[in-house]
């Protein structure tokens, strides 16, 4: 995912000048390219978040389009308040690009997991989270930040995601995207677990299901008229997030359905709230927390059952 | 050098000004009320002599900006800008009152010359060092004036900007930091001590300069003379007394943050205003 968004990046910095990437001193083999082309639209601000991302907003009066990276935590957490003060609350036209959803950071500890950034970005006033799914979604999400004339978060996994499109999705922030049409149950899947999503309609189907899939990439503000449709549509609903439990698309989903008063089964598939007491790699992690393929199509299919 | 504008004339101004802030205190019963009167002359020199800016193109390109870092003391501000010109100063009516334009903390765009939302300390140096590089991005002329007060520089935030400026040689930067050595809860050399503090800002790739606060013409002399060194951002360490010109029991005392004037102190403190 890294590699797809410096590149369209690198490709719209070219085309404007006012672009600029600013880094908490991260983007090592990634970004030498854009320092090359782009000399003069490039920052690393130091490992200084919340000078950064200051720095973003003064830039972003003066008519400058501020790109912000660093990993999650260091690009959400650190720095939350000049995000909600100085980028939200002036409506500036900063983006804010996170790195490491999930476990993709897994082995580092959870210092580095990026578990409660849509929770707590999902708060703020006047923001737009983006949560591309694949490579391909990557591109357009952050083509489509670019048009967008406000701020922008963009929650990217790191490297080597599956795709789930063989091309190019037709992308509007704010409109989920049915990626595979399905009858008896939702997935509704975000980031970094869309193509465990796929995985898991395709095991599904293996056991007589059918089961449609949406790719819920923007997060805020959310595609409720297309939960709603699900809900009507379908015999139960599932949210899948490599996030927290707590404030990520599950609860936003909930908020959704809670407020329809259509009744459905409904089930949130996520990080339990906890700090994790192992570390691992991407798959390890995902099976300790229920991640897993098995695991998730196993709570389908007990969820389903009592239905 | 001869000003625009006499010294004696400043002060008058600044007599003015010091009164609408005690009259926004008293009729809102608001606090910060020590903070506003001890940057009083920080702002009247600022708006009156050294920024080049016609409050009838509030937001002319090639003006000067103003970063109003210590925004909780905004009103000092909103006084300055309708004595400037910039808002009728019926505006001051509404301070902190139910439908005013005027919150205790200034926002963006609110009236004409509030350039940034502030309040939350430690977050202005760190936009205005923004503002400054998209200043030399484009090779401009205008600078960026940031306001701080000394218990603010308690933030880190505040020394990873002087460090960023520092480093991208930020020089049409320029921090005055409103020194009257009282935050919220005591003195700052007994809350947190910042001393040596010219030596830090220094070490962070600044040049300082030190004045007292309240003199309208040394203030001058050392702002007509930015940036003091090419290639470094400035900084004017004002000494300065939090509350002057208001309460006399509230002068340099952390009592002067919280304490609105009662009616009879409000018509004590204009009396000896108006006999100065």
């Amino acid at each position: 995912m890294r590699i797809s968004f410096i590149k369209t990046l690198t490709q719209l910095a070219k085309k404007d000048k006012n672009i600029i990437l600013m880094t908490g001193d991260l983007g090592f083999s990634a970004f030498e390219n854009f320092q090359q082309v782009c000399p003069r639209q490039y920052i690393n601000a130091g490992v200084a978040e919340q000078n950064m991302t200051g720095v973003a907003a003064g830039l972003a009066t003066e008519g400058k389009i501020p790109w912000v990276y660093s990993i999650i935590p260091f690009a959400t957490m650190r720095n939350f308040e000049q995000i909600r003060n100085d980028i939200c609350y002036q409506n500036l036209n900063v983006k804010i690009v996170g790195i490491g959803a999930g476990f993709s950071y897994g082995p580092y500890g959870h210092t580095h997991h990026g578990l409660e950034d849509i929770g707590i970005m999902r708060t703020l006033p006047n923001l737009v989270i983006l949560c591309p799914g694949d490579p391909f979604e990557v591109v357009v999400a952050t083509k489509a930040a670019s048009k967008y004339n406000g701020p922008v978060y963009i929650r990217l996994g790191k490297a080597g995601e599956p795709s789930v499109y063989r091309k190019k999705p037709d992308f509007r922030i704010g409109k989920g995207i049915v990626v595979q049409k399905g009858t008896d149950v939702t997935i509704i899947a975000t980031s970094t677990l869309l193509y465990r999503g796929l995985e898991v309609v395709r095991a599904l189907k293996g056991n007589g299901m059918s089961a449609r899939l949406i790719s819920m990439h923007t997060l805020k503000p959310l595609d409720g008229s297309l939960v709603q449709r699900c809900a009507r549509e379908t015999k139960a609903i599932f949210t899948l997030e490599e996030h927290s439990i707590i404030g990520g698309l599950g609860s936003a989903v909930a908020e959704v359905i809670a407020e329809y008063g259509h009744p459905i089964l409904f089930k949130r598939i996520g990080v339990p709230d906890r700090f994790t007491k192992v570390i691992g790699r991407l798959e390890f992690m995902h099976n300790a927390n229920n991640l897993g393929i098995n695991q998730i199509v196993r709570i389908i299919l007990t969820a389903v059952r009592k239905l | 050098m001869t000003y625009s504008i006499s010294t004696d004339e400043l002060k008058k101004l600044a007599r003015e000004v010091r009164k609408q802030i005690l009259l926004m205190s008293y009729r809102a019963q608001s606090a910060h009320t020590g903070g506003a009167l001890s940057c009083v002359e920080l702002l009247t020199v600022l708006y009156f002599r050294i920024m080049h800016i016609d409050p009838k193109k509030p937001w002319a390109q090639d003006r000067d900006r103003l970063v109003f870092s210590k925004a909780h003391d905004a009103k000092a501000l909103y006084a300055v800008l309708s004595e400037r010109g910039f808002f009728d100063k019926k505006i001051l009516e509404g301070y902190e009152l139910d439908h005013g334009l005027l919150a205790g903390h200034s926002i963006r765009h609110s009236v004409p010359g509030i350039e940034i939302s502030a309040g939350s300390l430690g977050h202005g140096l760190p936009m205005a060092a923004g503002m400054a590089l998209a200043g030399k991005i484009d090779n401009k002329k205008w600078r960026v004036f940031a306001i701080l007060s000394d218990g603010e520089c308690d933030e880190g935030s505040v020394w990873e900007a002087a460090l960023f400026a520092g480093h991208h040689k930020l020089d049409n930067l320029i921090v005055l930091v409103d020194k009257n050595g009282l935050q919220g809860y005591g003195k700052t050399k007994d809350v947190l001590n910042l001393e040596p503090f010219a030596a830090k800002w220094r070490a962070f790739g600044w040049q300082t300069r030190e004045v007292n606060g309240h003199a309208e013409d040394g203030l001058s002399k050392i702002l007509e003379k930015i940036p003091f060194q090419s290639g470094k951002p400035s900084v004017v360490i004002a000494h300065t007394i939090k509350g002057i010109g208001g309460v006399e029991k509230h002068v340099d005392q952390v009592s002067s943050q919280y304490k609105p004037p009662t009616k009879e102190e409000y018509i004590e403190a204009l009396r000896a205003l108006e006999s100065l």
